[in-house]
């Protein structure tokens, strides 16, 4: 299969979270599965009108587009014209060019939430009328309309996240190489059911004291950062604590909050993304599927509950009190 | 004479276009277009000012954590607060982390690969570079990936992920190290270092740190063959077609300098005008001038506190979305190169002593670091105290304003921030490839890139000129950060 990958307005984080694919890395992932890297920004040969033959040859239907993967919001500033990001060389904006080569793609793939909904380049007042490909926040439509559908008769599959995991993204194109892509491996917005089926706190190392409510209270500290921090794992769709980052990582591993990345509009929490907002002493924000009397009741409880070891390793930075030992009964 | 537009200008960060105005077989002179802007000086303004901590690292997923130094320092700046020893530690550990993938990456995925191009498979040396350096089929990338993967391996332990992370605050780090995790991040230090002396070096990282001329590098490329490794195949390439004599700057460095352990910047900062000494840096003398960018003209260059981003396309001298900052009114070059001559490498001020500013020396001065910088983390991570503090905390003032300059790999980045009421007034970034991509000023003086492609020789029917892409993929570019 021949997968072509443009940049627009993002970081270039999702390439570069890519590259840290292993076991086996990128290149041999790829071969692996059949997929033919016809140009990528970062990582090919070909340069300006190389790159120009390319895309008209694409454009024209002469090469087969199989695999259209697009990182970076869609840029359709100002005042409509898209010439907040014209494509070098071309003088033609990125949206153009998206849109003549979804047309042609059997799979269009937005890859990171920039490309999926907009995303942080759409955050504030969005000057530049930043959009996702297929949803503009959670409202569906974007840049390409509700309306569009690939080659092979599908929506725009969004592999959101900010960054996304390198499997996240593999493993999306694994399934598409495969041929077992369907409209029923992917979330209501349009995310792989293979990660966003979980949730961030699934697998939390701070379970324990997520269990006795047993809460952090500034960076650094051990304990869970939901009823202080802003963190939002319990209601984060992704797998980020079953399969961590960077060998042994994730952002609560790091010490800090998860801010839900992987969901339309995280970018505007509207509060602090690090403080938790609080209605009479108890935060807003439930974890998903968690009945309101219930997580009071029971927070109430296990915070009534809390050993004095989690109590007080919470608020260190340090392992102040290891768990007892309790040696067999003997005689 | 003719002009030719080379973009969409790939291997490098970001989109990038280069307009070039050829007389005969030479660039008589460039302009360089960063073509994407996307507004995060207008994004910041009205957050909660820790909010930055979120949203800087996002205007860029190469130089990430760098954006999170600059923020976290402005911040700190703002609230008067110091990180601890550890804290100064960590957050030097994970900088350094991502500004030797960066180096690495550059060098074998960004630059190498354009000696395997068509255009030199007449040359003796092309068979072995093609298969070594050949973009995304060369033998190179397949053991580059991996060890740059593991050598990540560190970000998990000290900032949870990469790119994009928060444990960085004003007073330091949000991930105290455990003693297990002190020792794996030794381990999988010792590993990259093995990478680097047996592929990339062939020597021991101390004996390329001790090499203090061009003539003891010499003499160690001619201890071996030029495949014996991959910086002897650098150096021999170099030779083969005098890289040395491409992309001369202006030779103007600067350098913020590097990686503050306990007030002490351990690669010290400074400027050096063209032949000159280096001296101390006078921050208070950059501005930012918009005469030739897409930006609503009309005030006189601002210095970045006070510094305005209006994008209007309406500037019939402009030509790209990048401001033009000028020190004291002048151009400068930053990078690798400039920061390791103002910090007084030997090698790196006997190279430039002898050839200025050019694609040979960049390079060398970029792998050089990969030398200097392993085996400080080596250090630093033995120096963690497992029983000390790893962050300090503070409270933001109502109305404060704060700096933070640190160098990311590319050179200097600084982030200026005015709060009010605990939100953010203004916020200005000034990149390290602002600096070295920058369009022309009032003056009508081409910037660093601009000023390094005059002269380039062009070969016959070239579109995209070989030597073009050497010198610009020379700066190591990150068109993503250079507008934000």
């Amino acid at each position: 299969m021949n997968l072509l990958w443009l940049q627009s307005a993002g970081c270039g984080g999702c390439t570069m979270s890519l590259l840290n694919a292993e076991g086996p890395d990128l290149i041999t992932t790829l071969e692996a599965a059949g997929i033919q890297l016809l140009w990528h920004p970062s990582l090919s040969e070909q340069t300006g009108s190389e790159v120009l033959t390319l895309l008209n040859a694409l454009v024209a239907g002469e090469i087969a587009l199989d695999i259209l993967c697009v990182e970076g919001s869609m840029l359709r500033g100002p005042n409509g014209t898209g010439r907040f990001h014209v494509m070098g060389g071309t003088d033609v904006p990125m949206i153009d060019w998206v849109q003549q080569l979804a047309a042609r793609a059997r799979y269009t793939v937005a890859v990171g939430t920039c490309a999926a909904y907009g995303g942080i380049s759409a955050a504030g007042a969005n000057i530049t009328e930043a959009t996702g490909l297929q949803y503009e926040g959670e409202i569906s439509g974007g840049l390409l309309g509700d309306e569009y559908r690939s080659d092979a008769g599908e929506r725009v599959i969004n592999v959101a996240g900010c960054p996304t995991h390198p499997n996240w993204v593999t493993e999306a194109l694994i399934e598409l190489a495969l041929g077992e892509f369907s409209a029923e491996r992917v979330d209501e917005f349009g995310r792989p059911r293979n990660y966003a089926d979980h949730l961030v706190h699934h697998g939390c190392s701070r379970n324990e004291f997520y269990e006795y409510k047993a809460s952090a209270e500034q960076p650094g500290d051990q304990g869970c950062m939901m009823e202080n921090m802003g963190c939002l794992g319990t209601q984060a769709h992704a797998d980020c604590n079953i399969r961590p980052w960077n060998g042994e990582g994730s952002c609560t591993r790091g010490g800090y909050a998860c801010i839900n990345c992987t969901a339309p509009e995280f970018e505007e929490p509207r509060r602090s993304f690090t403080e938790t907002p609080k209605v009479a002493g108890i935060p807003v924000g439930l974890p998903t599927d968690m009945p309101k009397a219930w997580f009071v009741a029971l927070a109430s409880l296990s915070k009534a509950a809390t050993p004095e070891r989690l109590k007080r390793n919470a608020t260190s930075e340090n392992l102040i009190y290891p768990p007892t030992i309790h040696p067999h009964k003997k005689g | 004479m003719s002009r030719i537009l080379v973009g969409p200008f790939n291997r490098v960060e970001g989109d990038l276009e280069v307009s070039l105005d050829i007389a005969g077989t030479q660039v008589r002179s460039a302009q360089v277009n960063s073509p994407l802007f996307r507004g995060f000086e207008q994004i910041l303004q009205g957050k909660p000012a820790l909010d930055a901590l979120v949203y800087t690292p996002r205007i860029c997923g190469i130089c990430s954590v760098s954006q999170s130094v600059a923020s976290a320092w402005a911040l700190a700046d703002a609230m008067q607060l110091t990180p601890p020893p550890n804290g100064d530690r960590c957050i030097s550990l994970v900088l350094a982390n991502e500004n030797l993938a960066d180096l690495l990456t550059h060098f074998y995925l960004f630059f190498m690969p354009d000696f395997a191009r068509e255009v030199y498979c007449n040359e003796s040396w092309f068979g072995p570079v093609q298969q070594r350096f050949k973009a995304i089929q060369g033998d190179a990338a397949r053991e580059v990936l991996p060890a740059r993967a593991e050598f990540l391996h560190m970000m998990g332990l000290l900032a949870g992920k990469w790119p994009h992370s928060l444990s960085i605050q004003p007073g330091g780090t949000a991930k105290p190290v455990q003693a297990q995790e002190r020792l794996r991040l030794l381990a999988i230090l010792a590993g990259f270092r093995r990478f680097l002396e047996t592929r990339l070096f062939g020597a021991d990282l101390d004996f390329i740190s001790a090499l203090d001329s061009e003539a003891a590098l010499r003499n160690f490329a001619d201890q071996g063959d030029w495949r014996s490794s991959d910086l002897r195949t650098f150096i021999y390439l170099s030779d083969q077609l005098q890289l040395e004599t491409l992309g001369n700057g202006c030779d103007n460095f600067m350098s913020y300098g590097s990686y503050r352990i306990e007030g002490t910047r351990q690669f010290s900062p400074g400027v050096r005008r063209r032949g000159g000494p280096v001296q101390s840096l006078d921050s208070a003398l950059i501005r930012e001038d918009l005469s030739h960018s897409w930006m609503l003209q009309g005030g006189q260059p601002q210095h970045p506190s006070n510094g305005v981003t209006e994008p209007s396309l309406d500037n019939p001298d402009g030509y790209s979305w990048c401001k033009a900052p000028r020190l004291g009114g002048e151009v400068v070059e930053t990078g690798a190169l400039a920061r390791q001559f103002i910090n007084g490498h030997p090698l790196v001020v006997d190279l430039v002593e002898r050839s200025g500013g050019n694609v040979r020396n960049r390079m060398l001065a970029r792998l050089l670091e990969l030398a200097l910088v392993v085996p400080m983390m080596q250090r630093w991570v033995k120096e963690i105290d497992l029983k000390g503090v790893f962050c300090h905390h503070g409270r933001l003032p109502d109305v404060a304003s704060g700096v933070g300059m640190m160098e990311a790999a590319r050179g200097s980045l600084g982030h200026w921030v005015s709060v009010r009421g605990g939100r953010i007034e203004n916020y200005q970034v000034i990149a390290p490839t602002t600096w070295n991509f920058s369009p022309r000023d009032h003056n009508g003086v081409p910037g660093a890139l601009e000023q390094a492609l005059a002269g380039t020789p062009v070969r016959a029917g070239e579109q995209e000129p070989v030597a073009v892409q050497h010198i610009v993929r020379s700066f190591d570019p990150c068109m993503v950060c250079t507008v934000h």
